[in-house]
């Protein structure tokens, strides 16, 4: 029941809006929780979710789906996502999942290893919206896609 | 459901592999499915884990997630990690003769 399979799953984190940046670290941690070794690669929005000015004020934007029960123009008004964060958010407390910064050091804690996209970074570097300062201390490097590659290898990978 | 000889006693186990009757649990019998594991010998900080998940269960109705041992039981992560390798939630569960964990977390 509890031998060790070797399982290696990768996940890349692409999406920097509150709703697409809890799967990641929910399925992460789940995987640790179950003895596979993990390996969470942020890339592109997913920046945001390892920039420390971002990663606790991440929002959910209630326009452009479908799946929510109120009309595009509703959802659109000012302050429509601040309210809809606002209810996530509380959710996501109820059910006892920590907030961005807090479930990332939980996973380093339990041994996931944590890398930013090079090339994420230096494009955000040049728009002014990310510096290496503004990087979550427990991320273990900057690296490139090619080094992604080679420390996938043989792994499952999820991209979100 | 099964039965197996544990420690000199009978206990039985649901379909899952994890004991189906926490009160047939004893401390002889912990360290048994512990090393059956690979966690030998118990110490103190694993008892402190499995005493704290045993009353919690009995509190709660079930076993508590990774993240209620860190908060409410006072013991971190790595430190859980360090003890019980590989699957912390589920192994304590598992040593302590509580049902299968049912958090995500």
């Amino acid at each position: 029941m509890f031998e060790d399979k070797g399982r290696k799953l990768c996940i890349i984190c692409s999406k920097g809006t509150l709703d697409m940046a809890y799967p990641g670290l929910v399925l992460a941690n789940a995987a640790l929780m179950e003895g596979i070794d993990v390996i969470l690669f942020f890339t592109f929005w997913g920046l945001d979710m390892i920039n420390k000015k971002k990663m606790n004020k991440l929002k959910f934007v209630p326009v452009a789906n479908p799946s929510m029960p109120i009309p595009n123009m509703i959802g659109g008004l000012p302050g429509m996502t601040s309210m809809a964060t606002a209810v996530m958010k509380k959710e996501i407390e109820k059910l006892d999942f920590p907030p961005v910064d807090e479930f990332l050091e939980m996973i380093s804690d339990a041994g996931g290893k944590m890398y930013a996209c090079k090339m994420s970074m230096d494009m955000f570097a040049d728009f002014h919206m990310m510096s290496e300062d503004d990087m979550f201390e427990r991320i273990d490097a900057v690296v490139g896609a090619t080094d992604f590659m080679e420390m996938s290898e043989g792994a499952q990978i999820i991209f979100i | 459901m099964s039965e197996r000889e544990i420690a000199g006693k009978t206990v039985r186990f649901a379909e899952d592999g994890f004991m189906a009757d926490p009160a047939e649990w004893d401390k002889g019998v912990a360290e048994a499915l512990a090393s059956e594991i690979g966690i030998a010998p118990l110490t103190e900080q694993h008892w402190k884990v499995i005493e704290f998940c045993r009353s919690d269960f009995a509190a709660q109705g079930d076993a508590p997630t990774l993240r209620r041992i860190m908060k409410v039981g006072g013991v971190p992560t790595k430190e859980l990690y360090k003890l019980f390798p590989k699957g912390p939630a589920k192994k304590v569960a598992y040593v302590a003769g509580l049902k299968k964990p049912s958090g995500c977390i």
